[in-house]
């Protein structure tokens, strides 16, 4: 009856009692797939922008590189940010 | 019948409770570098190249710290402002 990740728990009638621990580990999942939707959303719509000018009727190779380096530079952004934000919590609790 | 089903969650739980904390916070986080990533490549981001040259990933770190700098400006000047307004209305009550 315990799928993956315990995601069958809904489908137990009676008594059994959740494991907490699987509950934690399913949820965490969850939370890591969002923010992969959540970062690929915005990258889209950012190299999109960049990369494409009049939409012609495919992809062409210029389009293609230029999307691909997109990614790349939008993650090492992404990673400098949260470098950054991380940096100025750590300072501002310092500071408290 | 016992009140509680299989899917009931006690939040009184403490390390459940922990955990939503914990997993709140991140989030919070998070969702914070998804915002912050997409408005400083607006303003930081000219044409992707083969990397974030130095002169980009300055212009990020800055853009973070101005941005933080603003959230706070923004919520002192705004409980500053409702401080007065509401010392001007009590004076027109009285």
């Amino acid at each position: 009856m315990a799928g993956k990740f315990g995601l069958d728990f809904m489908a137990g009638g009676g008594n059994e009692k959740l494991d907490p621990g699987l509950v934690m580990e399913q949820v965490k999942v969850q939370i890591a797939v969002a923010n992969a939707q959540e970062l690929l959303q915005r990258m889209t719509d950012k190299c999109f922008r960049k990369c494409i000018g009049k939409p012609g009727s495919s992809l062409d190779n210029s389009e293609q590189k230029c999307i691909a380096m997109c990614m790349d530079r939008y993650m090492d952004a992404w990673n400098t940010v949260s470098r950054a934000y991380n940096s100025r919590l750590q300072r501002e609790r310092a500071n408290m | 019948m016992e009140a509680s089903s299989p899917t009931d969650l006690s939040v009184s739980d403490p390390q459940l409770q922990h955990f939503i904390e914990v997993e709140t916070q991140k989030q919070r986080f998070q969702q914070l570098v998804h915002q912050m990533t997409e408005l400083c490549w607006e303003k930081c981001m000219d044409k992707p190249g083969p990397k974030l040259d130095s002169r980009a990933e300055t212009c990020f770190v800055n853009c973070v710290e101005r941005f933080i700098d603003t959230s706070q400006f923004i919520l002192n000047r705004l409980e500053q402002t409702q401080k007065s307004k509401s010392a001007f209305s009590e004076s027109l009550t009285d």
